[in-house]
């Protein structure tokens, strides 16, 4: 065999369990790369990203602006813990994080979501955060597919060319 | 880098196989460069493929987002013509330099 034979990726798992704006942006960006890119796709949404695929909160995802040593103020300046607290303020943050995502054309969760399943990518939700947070499957976004367990996640995420990514 | 003869002209392809010379491009040269991924254009393709040199040369990033918008084609569509990883192909055919887009 050639040692230096490519073995290009064929297949990406990703797995969004975190409900900040930029987590599941973060997930929805890689997930999208890769059908962008003719890699198979498959994204596995648990405990609080299922916000994420849930119809009331999909849209309306935050930027939390307390606990988040990176949070600068515009400028540079370090962002006062204190400041994040004030009501209004994570709201505002979020609605600046979400203006500056719109600059770079990166489209609103559900009109991204949208984007990756056109593509041929595919959406699932964790059946034990599901059951926990008590959300059936109409309480998600149309077009995700099944609420699964993770033995089957790890079944989809078969083949010697795939990754399991943990985001 | 490599040269192409396509209907009487050179075009000069760079190691990916994108024209180093945009201006150089005409539909002959897309049916060329598309058959080199195993791809026969139709018009449907030749219609994305001048919205994206329209869009390009208006100083606008490439995106599939844009395309989808364009009202030529849907993202889907947009998939289908041009199979796995349609923005780089499509670019690559419509005689664009590679897209640098990450959505």
């Amino acid at each position: 065999m050639d040692k230096n034979e490519k073995k290009p990726l064929e297949k990406v798992c990703i797995i969004c369990a975190k409900g900040n704006l930029e987590d599941v942006y973060a997930a929805l960006i890689m997930a999208n790369g890769a059908v962008m890119e003719g890699i198979e796709a498959k994204l596995f949404f648990t405990f609080f990203g299922l916000d994420g695929i849930t119809k009331k909160y999909m849209d309306k995802l935050h930027t939390a602006t307390v606990g988040n040593p990176a949070m600068r103020m515009p400028g540079g300046l370090p962002f006062p813990t204190l400041l994040g607290t004030i009501p209004g303020v994570e709201a505002g943050v979020s609605a600046m994080m979400k203006q500056g995502m719109a600059k770079l054309d990166v489209p609103p969760v559900s009109e991204f979501l949208e984007m990756y399943t056109a593509g041929g990518g595919e959406v699932y939700a964790c059946k034990l955060a599901a059951e926990m947070f008590g959300l059936e499957k109409d309480d998600l976004w149309e077009d995700v597919i099944d609420i699964i367990t993770i033995g089957k996640f790890y079944e989809m995420s078969d083949g010697d060319r795939t990754q399991i990514i943990f985001t | 880098m490599k040269d192409l003869n396509i209907a009487g002209i050179n075009v000069n392809l760079d190691d990916e196989g994108y024209l180093t010379d945009s201006s150089q491009w005409n539909e002959e040269v897309a049916k060329e460069l598309a058959k080199i991924d195993d791809l026969e254009l139709t018009d449907k393709h030749l219609e994305v493929l001048k919205f994206l040199r329209d869009t390009y040369n208006a100083g606008d990033a490439l995106t599939i987002r844009r395309v989808g918008k364009s009202g030529v084609v849907t993202i889907k569509e947009f998939y289908k013509l041009f199979p796995k990883g349609p923005l780089k192909l499509s670019s690559k055919h419509a005689g664009l330099p590679k897209p640098t887009s990450c959505v």
